[in-house]
């Protein structure tokens, strides 16, 4: 088991959320949403690269052919799929909050609230 | 006819899409609209029902494109379905059935988006409850995440709504990241994402760090989703703001699926490998009694009546939490008997809020005193829900507590008892209060001052208010609601099949017999029939102690003012109250703040039990 990639995940995950914690705009934190997110990609990438494992299915290649897991590729997929909703989700809401209330700074727009 | 529980997430999402597809053709004709929608969630309760009482004998398995384990190893992905799980869902239906019935009138005009989105919803609900696959599980999660969220800013031309949906999807996305990072961890030791293969792997193997590091990044997504202490700043937020209807399902059933989660969690997969149920059990408990605690001294405070349901929300899911943590079959039926009642109850509670947002145009406790004297019925209901609310016998929620008291009396964890007690009586006390006080007349009628007007002005784009009645589609809901958490507790029949469908649930041999060599299990044998079951006649007493302990304090609250020994000037409460109130900031980064601490401390008693 190489371990470089769970470090870089785990790097990556503290950076993002650092980013999170910090922002005081909102753009910049969505984006920093999404480095959180990365870290979930390479963590799966990750996990799909093993040396000496086989891959669980075969179909139309030879048994012994090199392949990586399909099922994490699969996953990551899905989580982009998801990113790509939850992101422009989160951008639309950003840009409702800058043309109505002129503001993307999250502690301007609690305190807006009163 | 197992085709049936797949059809139960396709109709919903093919009835979205549809409507979506169709959007310019229906938005003409508005009825047509509202009528496939309230359809649509009603088939697919009735659905559900079917599948509940279907697998009232043993739990079915549905495999996709009939994918079905071969030797042992599940290759496909399947929904696992017991009453429990198809209780929940069934919920969650009646629930989008009673808000869209709701929003007939209440919405002047309506986009086609809102009645897509209300099905994306169902649909994630429904697929949530029923998977048995854990990545699945996270995407269903996603999809009912991404559906909530635009939900809650459905008014974005208000920036509370903006601001409410900001810190809920921002919250709940890192919270459903770290629930992947977990999911790939698992995957990367197992080879499985079928929760039962996961659970015979782990069990197979002695748990080690990562499996500990697995189940705690898993569940981190689900505590947040279910609002526990400290995870649950944007509850308040995106309830206040999100339309009443909506709000019916957040409180109602969205809150309680993070609870599932962690139950299912726990149950099929990592159960027997982390072991230490002793310990584990206390750090649950500590946490849910918390949530129950802190939940109810902020209802009590709130004057909002939207965020004074959600804080009160908070707080039931403290107490659901506690029951989950017990890890005892009648605990885990008690907080299901609970959760339904809840549910219902809160519901109807919503509800009857939006009837007063439509009539009176406002949620301000404060500015509605003896306002709400026309609305006779929704006075009444509002009233049956709030006594509801405070466990009054014989309520769904009085039996879901007596049962999780009695199994916490038999674990040697009595004192729960006495805390939720209290926490029944603030919550109880806060929603009579409002009774009490909008609809009654009752209490001192509250000095005028400028920031109160400005308060109850709030929430008026909702709705188009100041109706003269209130039309029948939206009392009826309410009214129904009620009753259902009425005849569900006085069923007799109900609480011990509940009991038996718990048992199985927390049988992780039979689970995995079910799923992976297609058993039919009706009773495990290898777990003990339910503790003393039966409701006594102490339960009793305490559920009526608890609720005239609620009607006393809704008194003293609306007539404190006369009382000789407070001066006059103090509000009851706020030196309590005031110092937790800074944390709820609305800044979305102080909340991931909360959250990495909190998972931080959980993490660590975690790692530190199973070492």
């Amino acid at each position: 088991m190489q371990y470089f990639p769970f470090v870089v995940v785990v790097w990556i995950l503290c950076v993002g959320l650092y980013g999170v914690v910090t922002s005081r705009h909102l753009v910049h934190q969505i984006i920093c949403l999404i480095v959180v997110q990365s870290s979930t990609y390479v963590l799966l990438l990750g996990v799909g690269y093993l040396t000496g494992a086989v891959a669980p299915y075969f179909y139309d290649v030879p048994v012994h052919t090199p392949a990586v897991d399909p099922v994490v590729q699969a996953l990551a997929l899905t989580d982009v799929v998801v990113e790509a909703a939850v992101t422009a989700l989160l951008l639309s809401f950003a840009i409702q909050a800058h043309k109505r209330f002129g503001t993307l700074d999250p502690q301007e727009l609690a305190s807006l609230k009163g | 006819m197992d085709q049936l529980l797949a059809l139960a997430v396709v109709v919903p999402l093919l009835s979205a899409a549809a409507i979506s597809a169709a959007g310019p053709l229906l938005s003409a004709r508005r009825r047509l609209l509202d009528a496939t929608a309230i359809g649509v969630a009603a088939s697919v309760a009735v659905m559900l029902m079917i599948i509940m009482f279907r697998t009232v004998g043993g739990d079915q398995v549905y495999w996709f494109a009939g994918f079905r384990p071969s030797r042992g190893i599940a290759i496909g992905v399947d929904f696992e379905v017991g009453p429990l799980s198809a209780g929940l869902a069934s919920l969650g239906a009646v629930l989008v059935t009673a808000a869209m019935t709701f929003s007939w009138r209440y919405f002047e005009r309506v986009a086609t988006y809102f009645h897509t989105l209300m099905l994306i919803f169902l649909a994630g609900i429904v697929g949530f409850c029923l998977t048995g696959d854990i990545f699945d599980m996270f995407v269903w999660f996603e999809v009912m995440g991404v559906a909530a969220y635009a939900l809650t800013a459905y008014r974005p031309e208000e920036r509370g709504p903006i601001q409410g949906a900001l810190n809920f999807a921002i919250t709940n996305s890192v919270g459903a990241y770290l629930s992947l990072s977990g999911i790939g961890l698992i995957y990367g030791r197992t080879g499985a994402l079928n929760m039962a293969q996961i659970g015979e792997y782990v069990d197979r193997h002695p748990a080690d760090r990562l499996v500990v590091v697995a189940f705690l990044l898993i569940i981190s997504g689900l505590l947040i989703k279910s609002a526990i202490v400290p995870f649950h700043f944007w509850l308040a937020d995106a309830h206040a703001v999100a339309p009443t209807p909506v709000c019916v399902l957040f409180s109602g059933v969205m809150v309680e699926l993070g609870l599932y989660g962690i139950a299912r969690v726990y149950w099929s997969m990592f159960g027997q490998a982390l072991g230490h149920r002793a310990a584990i059990s206390h750090v649950f408990l500590a946490l849910g009694v918390l949530t129950a605690v802190v939940g109810a001294l902020f209802c009590f405070r709130e004057r909002h009546i939207k965020r004074m349901l959600a804080f009160s929300t908070i707080s039931h899911a403290g107490i659901f939490l506690t029951g989950i943590a017990l890890l005892t079959p009648l605990g885990l039926a008690g907080t299901a008997v609970y959760v339904a009642g809840h549910g219902l109850v809160k519901a109807a509670l919503f509800l009857c809020t939006g009837i007063i947002l439509h009539r009176l145009g406002s949620v301000n406790e404060t500015w509605l005193h003896g306002r709400g004297r026309p609305l006779r019925v929704t006075g009444v209901v509002f009233t049956l829900a709030g006594l509801g609310l405070a466990d009054l016998p014989p309520f769904a929620t009085f039996l879901g507590k007596g049962f999780i008291d009695t199994s916490a009396a038999a674990h040697g964890v009595s004192w729960t008892m006495a805390v939720f007690i209290v926490c029944g009586i603030l919550t109880g006390g806060a929603v009579l209060r409002v009774a009490g006080g909008v609809f009654y007349g009752l209490g001192d009628a509250p000095s005028e001052d400028p920031g109160m007007a400005k308060a109850a002005d709030e929430e008026k784009s909702e709705t188009d208010s100041g109706k003269q009645r209130t039309p029948l589609t939206m009392i009826i809901p309410p009214a129904v609601l009620v009753v259902m958490a009425l005849v569900m507790g006085l069923l007799t029949p109900f609480g011990p099949a509940v009991q038996a469908a718990a048992i199985r649930f927390e049988d992780q041999a039979g689970y995995n017999a079910t799923v992976l060599a297609g058993a039919h299990i009706t009773h495990p044998v290898a777990i003990a029939a339910a503790e003393g079951a039966g409701i006594t006649a102490a339960d009793v007493l305490t559920g009526a102690g608890s609720t005239v302990g609620a009607l006393i304090l809704a008194f003293l609250a609306l007539y404190w003012r006369r009382l000789p020994l407070l001066r006059r000037g103090y509000e009851p409460g706020a030196g309590l109250t005031a110092p937790l109130r800074r944390f709820q900031s609305g800044v979305v980064n102080d909340y991931v703040t909360w959250i990495v601490l909190g998972l931080a401390c959980v993490g660590g008693v975690l790692a530190f039990i199973v070492q």
